[in-house]
Formats: C-alpha cells, sequence, structure tokens
C-alpha cells in the first residue's frame, strides 16, 4: 500500500509544479512527472509478488507470471507521452521567440 | 455487420500520410484530396446511418475471437448512437475542409494543415468507434495532439499562448483519465467497456466506482470544457484558423467530451442518483455561467466560444435529468424524452454553432479584424454571410422553424415533466440572454452604420466559402424535421435504446 501512496505523492508533486511554477519549462517538467506516476501506477497494478516475466514456460506453464496488459498500455501511453512533451516543448520554442521570456506572468495577451 | 468501420479510421489515416508525401511535388493536391477523403466519409457515415437501423456491428481488430467467451481482442463497434456522431465528424469536417481552400490560402505551409485535419478526423472517429477504454485514450491524443498544432497554426503571440494553456489543461485530463483506466482495471481485470459493465454489476464497491466516475467526469469533463474546467476552450477556440474553431467548437468538444462521458456513463458505469446529480448540476452552471461570460465580450470568436459552453450546458442538463429519472426508477418515457432532447441538441449544435464560426471567418477574412466596435453595415456588401449568420442567430437562440427551437422545446418540456421546474426557468432565461447577445451581434456586425474600411474593398467572399455556409444554413433548417415522428424513430430511437436499456449493450457487444 505503501508503494501506492508514494505513486500519488509523485502526483501530486507534480500537480503542485503545474500550479505554482512560473517556468514555461519547469512546467513542462512538472507535466512530465505527474506523466511518470501514472505509469508507475500501471505498473504497480500489473506486479505480483514473486512473478516472473510473461514469457510462457512449456514445461511448467502454471508459473506465476506478472500481468503484461498492463506492461503493453504503458509502453503505448509512453509513446503518447512522448509525442505531447515534443509538441509542448515545441510550442515553448517558439514561445520564447515571440516574447523572448520564459516567465508566464509575461505572457498573458488573452484575458476575459 | 458493417463492413465499412476499419474504414473510418484508415482512410484519414492514410489521407494524412499520402498529403504529406505527394503534397511535396504536386501542386494543390493536398486541398482537393483532403476533401475527398472528407468526402468518402460523408458518404460512408450517411450509409452506415441508413443501414444500421437498431443493430450493432462489433469489428474485431486483428480478428481476435473471445477466448471463453472472454473478449481479448480490440473491439470497435458501431451502432445508433456512434453512428450520428460520425454523421456530424464527417459533414461538418467535410465543409470546413472545403471551406478552408480559400480561406487557409493565406497562410504557409497549406500540407501540415490539411494532413493535421485528416489525423484529427481520424482521432475522432476512432474515439466514436472504439469499444475499448484504452483505445479511447489512444486516439483522444491523437485527435488532441493533432489540434493542439491547429489551434497554434498561425504562430503569432495568441495562438501560442492558447495553445500553451490548451496543452496544459488537456495533459492533466489525459493523465486522470489514464488515471481512471489503471483504477478500473485494477478492478474489474478488463478493458472492455461491455466486459467492465459486467463486471461493475457483480461487484458493489460504492466508494471505489465513486472515486472512478469523478475522475472521469473530470477528465472528459475538461476535454468537454464543462464549466469549472472551461479555461481553456475561449482561448483555443478563438485563437485558432476558423475552419478549426468551426470543428473544435462543432465537434471535437462532442466527440471527446461529451460523447465518451454519456456512454461511459451510460453503458459501463451503473448509474447512481448522486453522479447523475452532479451531472446535472454541472451542466445547469456551464448553461447559466457560460451564456453570462459571453454577454460581454466584443471579440466575435470568443462570444461564440463561451455560447459553446452554454450550449454544451443544454445537452449535459437533460441527459442528467434523464439519468437522475433512470435512477430514481421514474417513469422511464420522461427520460428517454430528455435524453433525445440532448442528443438533438447536440446534433443542432454542431450545425449552426459550426456555421457562426465560418461566418466569422468570412468576416475576417474580408475586414480582417475580429473586434465588433470596429465592423457594421456588412449586409450590403456581404449578403450570403450576413444571411447565413442572421439564420444561424435565430437557430441558436431557438426561433422557430429552426433547429434549436425544437431542441430547447424538447428539453425544456422534458424538464417540466420531470418536476425540475427551476433548471426549465433557467432554460428559458438563458435563451432569451442568447438572443439578446446575437442581436447585438447582429447589429454590430451587419446592421449598423458603416465605418472604419474603405467600402470598395470589401467584397463577398469566394465561392468555397460561400458554398460550405449556404449548405450549413440549410441544415440548420433541415434538422428541423429530426423533432417529428418518423424521422425521429429512424435516427434519435436506436441511439436511446442502445443507452437506456442497461443489459442492451453487453448482450450485443459479448453475448450474455
Amino acid at each position: 500500500m505503501t508503494v501506492y501512496l508514494l505513486c500519488f505523492i509523485l502526483f501530486l508533486i507534480g500537480l503542485y509544479g503545474v500550479i505554482t511554477r512560473r517556468n514555461l519549462i519547469k512546467i513542462a517538467i512538472s507535466l512530465s512527472i505527474m506523466e511518470f506516476s501514472c505509469f508507475l501506477f500501471f505498473a504497480l497494478i500489473g506486479y505480483i509478488d514473486g512473478g516472473i516475466a510473461p514469457i510462457v514456460d512449456p514445461a511448467d506453464p502454471l508459473k506465476t507470471y506478472v500481468d503484461p496488459l498492463p506492461q503493453a498500455l504503458v509502453l503505448t501511453a509512453i509513446v503518447i507521452g512522448l509525442a505531447t512533451t515534443s509538441m509542448l516543448m515545441a510550442v515553448i520554442i517558439r514561445i520564447y521567440r515571440r516574447y523572448k521570456t520564459f516567465d508566464i506572468r509575461e505572457i498573458s495577451n488573452l484575458r476575459g | 455487420m458493417n463492413p465499412l468501420i476499419p474504414l473510418f479510421v484508415v482512410v484519414p489515416l492514410a489521407g494524412a500520410f499520402l498529403i504529406m508525401i505527394l503534397g511535396r511535388f504536386i501542386k494543390d493536391f493536398n486541398k482537393y484530396f483532403a476533401s475527398l477523403v472528407l468526402l468518402f466519409l460523408v458518404m460512408a457515415s450517411f450509409y452506415s446511418l441508413f443501414t444500421t437501423g437498431e443493430d450493432t456491428s462489433v469489428y474485431k481488430v486483428g480478428g481476435w475471437e473471445p477466448v471463453n467467451r472472454f473478449p481479448i481482442g480490440i473491439y470497435m463497434v458501431m451502432d445508433g448512437f456512434t453512428v450520428i456522431l460520425l454523421c456530424i465528424i464527417s459533414l461538418i469536417g467535410f465543409l470546413s475542409v472545403f471551406y478552408s481552400i480559400s480561406y487557409i490560402s493565406r497562410y504557409t505551409s497549406e500540407n501540415y494543415f490539411y494532413a493535421l485535419f485528416c489525423l484529427m478526423t481520424a482521432g475522432m472517429n476512432g474515439v466514436v468507434l472504439s469499444g475499448d477504454l484504452f483505445n479511447i485514450f489512444v486516439f483522444l491524443e491523437i485527435a488532441a495532439i493533432s489540434s493542439y498544432a491547429l489551434v497554434a497554426f498561425g504562430v503569432g503571440k495568441n495562438e501560442l499562448e492558447a495553445t500553451f494553456k490548451y496543452q496544459v489543461l488537456g495533459g492533466l485530463a489525459s493523465f486522470l483519465i489514464l488515471f481512471a483506466i489503471g483504477f478500473i482495471y485494477w478492478n474489474a481485470k478488463t478493458l472492455n467497456i461491455a466486459d467492465i459493465k459486467a463486471a461493475f454489476a457483480s461487484g458493489n464497491d460504492n466508494y471505489y466506482y465513486l472515486f472512478i466516475q469523478i475522475l472521469v467526469l473530470s477528465g472528459f469533463g475538461l476535454k468537454a470544457a464543462i464549466i469549472p474546467f472551461h479555461a481553456w476552450l475561449p482561448d483555443a477556440h478563438s485563437s485558432a484558423p476558423s475552419p478549426i474553431s468551426a470543428m473544435l467548437s462543432g465537434v471535437l468538444i462532442k466527440a471527446v467530451g461529451i460523447y465518451v462521458i454519456i456512454r461511459l456513463f451510460f453503458n459501463m458505469f451503473i448509474i447512481t442518483e448522486g453522479v447523475s446529480v452532479l451531472i446535472t448540476t454541472l451542466g445547469t452552471l456551464s448553461m447559466v455561467v457560460g451564456v453570462f461570460l459571453a454577454i460581454g465580450q466584443w471579440d466575435i470568436k470568443r462570444l461564440l466560444a463561451y455560447h459553446s459552453i452554454s450550449q454544451m450546458g443544454y445537452v449535459v442538463m437533460s441527459v442528467g435529468i434523464g439519468m437522475i429519472l433512470l435512477s430514481q426508477g421514474g417513469k422511464r418515457e420522461i427520460a428517454v424524452l430528455a435524453i433525445s432532447g440532448g442528443l438533438f441538441h447536440l446534433i443542432n449544435h454542431a450545425a449552426f454553432k459550426g456555421l457562426l464560426f465560418l461566418n466569422a471567418g468570412a468576416i475576417e477574412y474580408t475586414i480582417g479584424t475580429r473586434d465588433l466596435k470596429e465592423m457594421g453595415g456588412l449586409h450590403k456588401y456581404m449578403p450570403v454571410t450576413s444571411a447565413t449568420s442572421f439564420i444561424a442567430s435565430l437557430s441558436i437562440s431557438g426561433i422557430p422553424p429552426f433547429n434549436g427551437f425544437f431542441s430547447k422545446l424538447i428539453i425544456i418540456i422534458a424538464a417540466i415533466l420531470a418536476k425540475f421546474y427551476l433548471l426549465a426557468a433557467l432554460a428559458v432565461i438563458v435563451s432569451i440572454i442568447t438572443l439578446a447577445s446575437f442581436m447585438k451581434f447582429q447589429r454590430y456586425a451587419f446592421f449598423n452604420r458603416e465605418r472604419g474600411a474603405s467600402a470598395e474593398k470589401i467584397r463577398e467572399v469566394p465561392f468555397p466559402m460561400v458554398f460550405s455556409m449556404v449548405i450549413m444554413s440549410i441544415l440548420c433548417l433541415g434538422l428541423s424535421i429530426l423533432a417529428f415522428p418518423g424521422v425521429r424513430e429512424a435516427v434519435l430511437t436506436p441511439a436511446i435504446n442502445i443507452l437506456t436499456d442497461p443489459s442492451n449493450y453487453i448482450t450485443r457487444l459479448i453475448g450474455y
């Protein structure tokens, strides 16, 4: 149970960073932290105590294996996360070229 | 069994790929090929609308049949509710792409625009077709990433700021959805929606389910911009190029937000009274707060974006009323009436809000500003834009005989029959304020004195833009027939049957 709690704390650290940081790059890093807490959670729910890698052994097929499905899901989610992070970074670089700053307080044209 | 199911995802994906490769070498390949792809989707979706009816067709990706009656493959499901969304996506998508042929020629790198547009369509089609929770997430991210790029397409200061906000909140929504999927998998040990419903029906762990439901509601609520989660919507929708605004407001928030909320809460979770009341409250809040935020706006597209929040509130509220009645075991006919009002308004909103954004784009294309205070007297120079936007304004404010009137009428009648008198009164009041707000839009943009820009330069927009706007205004009038018996049974009733009968969806998908 402790490890799930730590995973949740990781998520909260990321959320705290997104809310309080003023630097665009730091916001992106905080988002990545939140993302990886999700991946960690998926890896944890597939884990079984004493399980081995899920490759079926023909000699003894009834061994305890860890659940392979969450691992497949995490791989997919990591690829998606790569795409979103690179997209966010590309936008941050463009913002820096336009505004000459990373400070989110100075990037506030849109209001109301 | 419908043989077209995989084509709805494969064709636009392949279209995006081919546009990127061949568009470099062949001039004008991109715009005509993208129109062709979307035209194919329009025909395929209308063919499905006429053939599906009450059936459900399931396509198992890779041909993985169930093992011991446990579904193991990825399911793509087409039923009455999916087909309606597919028709909206492809029709509004086709008209927007056709409109873009003139509109986007002002921008550079058109190839990217058309490729991203096809990619976004593929993502939305995938979300509505998917019968598998994780697949919904994957396709949702495809649609979301391409929409982030499309919002930033102008790469000006405002566009970049809007897309940054949109990406941070969209990312947060994705993580909440991912957590919810994790919790659901932990408990149910499956990701197939029908199978999860079967697993949830046996267990009775209320607080655990409530937690999952809140996670799902906040994740998809962020995507759908229901009121406490709406901060990104006005910026993103007003900064995007106008055909994309029409797609985002008219289709994207419905396909990846409202559709998934309705589908999961009716077909996956067991409807409980607490969550139904929460959904109704959120819908009412969006309806009321959205219109009050809209009335003070002077930027046309921001005004329309806030109205999107408000009109989506109508949909969520009436679906929520239906859920309350179903969970209390109240009269089923009234619940069905409320849900059909919601779905009908969802269809109508795609038509009139898409048209209004295209009108806003036409005005911006001609006079180069979005500020209402700098316009005036345009009805003399732009008769088609003026007439179509007048139709759309009457339609969104609920004036007969346009489609908005009938859907709002059904919603209000359902609220009165269900004895939610306050909600019915609020719906009427919000409709009146909407009318006031659009009268302001009409007066300042089209009927005031001329000011500023010299009159000789102002002309009607080119043919592709006029064509899209005229077709959409015909839709605004023509969709009214969905309210009448005969057509309603053919289109709305199958969707409502699949939603309201709890065992229906499971039996049809996994057969026990």
